[in-house]
């Protein structure tokens, strides 16, 4: 795998690392969009989903986008039609952004270094612009009030999320997503080394604080306010329509993906499987795959989660997160450490 | 945040950073044009967003410098937070589609005045102090250092302005609550 990088030249190494991109942006959200949102709903409701276009309707996605992609992309008449028009692409640069940090094995990432973490934070932020453009530009009442609840949500969640990442970051003693990996893979549990150290073990107050507030970051249900359908149509999408809806539609579900990739990366070790060297070549063809699993384990916790909780109230959002995450999460910093400098 | 810098630099280690100064180029002619927009549109949300395409030229430059710190937190405090609480406030209250007159009308002059002299000051000052400095760009700057820089040498600074911000913020819960 090195061998042939190395031959390979900047530009050529450049486009392989954008279709890397694009399959695990798109690849992944249509796997989330079948297997959860189609399929495992369903079976939770006692029926069994799309049945008719190809086996056990594993091509019902396929015509989902044919009938997206045929319809006209509508603006409305008072919009403001270069900021609705570029709203949904903002909003996905900002997942392929996400992407850019993730390693998928000791040699398979995108860059790898000291940003890491830092810089997903940083432009995990910028998806709130597009929101909010998406919400003013279409010139509707339920749009502007879902962009509103939107930014209001995504602000307070970001706080929690950033700061359960730091007791990682201190445990890790780096912010680099591939050294925190490694940090997992060779490290031991009081001397005790068998399966590494992920940190979902020591670091769990940081892992529930982590999986909540991202479910409120993809406002996903319980948090889904900004989306309410009962309310507001469909917030800030509303007066979307054809490709750009589809956009929008893409967009949820890859950043559902590669929020859960980043947590598996802090949380269950990344692209690691017990039982092998960490520097063996074989994870650069299996760890994407390894990922790739407990991406979908930790979206099935999301999807669970989304299908099984009633809506909570604007109130009741905001004091949870900042009435007890965020003290929550300063207490797991501080123990942190503690338990850092006196271990 | 100079070209000479860059330039400077590459004379220096004896080989030309073509791709930068390319890049410092385009960078810059986006920002030039996204400022002159910003405060020449006549739709407050549109001078916001503009805005945005200047911090994030600026951020950009960081990154052309080897600043890696310093670019991803100006994305992260300056358009994931500054911006969207702007743009926020402004929705809150008025939103209005279309042009409005009432932005940026008889106070034209003297915002021109201030900017120019403002401009004036500060390239005078900066070139008077650092035109002989010289950026060496070997490697990106890393997280460490930086963290090492704040928390010996500038450890002073960093508590006042830390115990600046908790005051702020005690300030702004005390205006905000009716009692």
């Amino acid at each position: 795998m090195i061998g042939v990088l190395s031959e390979l030249s900047y530009w050529q190494v450049t486009s392989i690392r954008v279709v890397a991109g694009l399959v695990a942006v798109l690849l992944v959200a249509g796997t989330l969009v079948y297997a959860h949102l189609f399929k495992m709903v369903s079976f939770m409701q006692s029926r069994l989903g799309p049945m008719e276009a190809g086996p056990y309707g594993s091509l019902q996605l396929m015509a989902e986008i044919g009938k997206f992609l045929q319809k006209e992309d509508i603006v409305p008449r008072r919009a403001d039609r270069f900021v609705f028009k570029a709203a949904p692409f903002v909003v996905l640069t900002s997942t392929f952004l996400l992407l850019v940090v993730l390693p998928g094995g000791p040699d398979a990432w995108f860059i790898s270094n000291d940003l890491g973490i830092y810089l997903a934070m940083a432009v995990s932020s910028v998806s709130v612009i597009g929101i909010l453009m998406a919400g003013w530009g279409s010139a509707s009442k339920y749009s502007l009030l879902g962009g509103l609840r939107a930014t209001g949500q995504l602000i307070a969640y970001e706080l929690p999320l950033l700061l359960a990442v730091v007791g990682v970051v201190i445990q890790a003693e780096t912010m680099n997503l591939q050294e925190i990996v490694l940090a997992q893979a060779n490290g031991e549990i009081f001397g005790w080394g068998v399966i590494g150290n992920p940190f979902i073990i020591t670091q769990f107050a940081g892992f529930a604080i982590f999986m909540i507030a991202m479910q409120a970051e993809l406002t996903q249900t319980p948090f889904d306010m900004p989306v309410a359908e009962s309310e507001l149509v469909t917030g800030y999408m509303t007066e979307y329509s054809g490709l750009r809806f589809l956009l929008f539609f893409i967009g949820e579900f890859a950043t559902a993906g590669v929020f859960s990739a980043i947590a598996a990366v802090l949380f269950l070790g990344g692209w690691y499987v017990p039982g092998l060297d960490p520097a063996d070549n074989l994870f650069n063809v299996i760890g994407p795959l390894v990922l790739f699993g407990k991406v979908v384990l930790l979206t099935f916790l999301v999807f669970w989660v989304r299908f099984t909780f009633p809506r909570l109230r604007e109130d009741q959002l905001q004091r949870l997160a900042w009435k007890f995450l965020v003290p929550l999460a300063l207490a797991n910093i501080v123990v942190t450490g503690v338990l850092k400098v006196v271990v | 945040m100079t070209p000479a810098g860059v330039l400077a630099a590459s004379a220096a280690s004896g080989d030309l950073f073509v791709a930068q100064n390319v890049f410092f180029g385009v960078i810059a002619l986006v920002m030039i044009v996204s400022a002159i927009r910003c405060v020449t549109t006549r739709n407050v949300v549109h001078a916001a967003l503009w805005l945005v395409l200047v911090l994030a030229g600026a951020a950009a430059q960081f990154i052309l410098l080897g600043s890696e710190f310093v670019a991803v937190t100006q994305v992260l405090v300056y358009i994931g937070a500054i911006i969207v609480l702007f743009l926020f406030g402004i929705m809150l209250t008025k939103a209005s589609m279309g042009d409005d007159d009432s932005v940026a009308g008889e106070k034209r002059l003297m915002a021109g005045l201030v900017a120019v002299l403002l401009a004036v000051v500060m390239g005078i000052a900066l070139v008077d102090s650092y035109s002989d400095t010289r950026v060496v760009i070997d490697e990106p700057q890393r997280f460490a250092a930086v963290s090492d820089a704040i928390f010996s040498q500038y450890i002073v600074a960093f508590e006042a302005v830390s115990v600046l911000l908790l005051a702020a913020l005690i300030g702004a819960i005390v205006v905000a609550r009716k009692e």
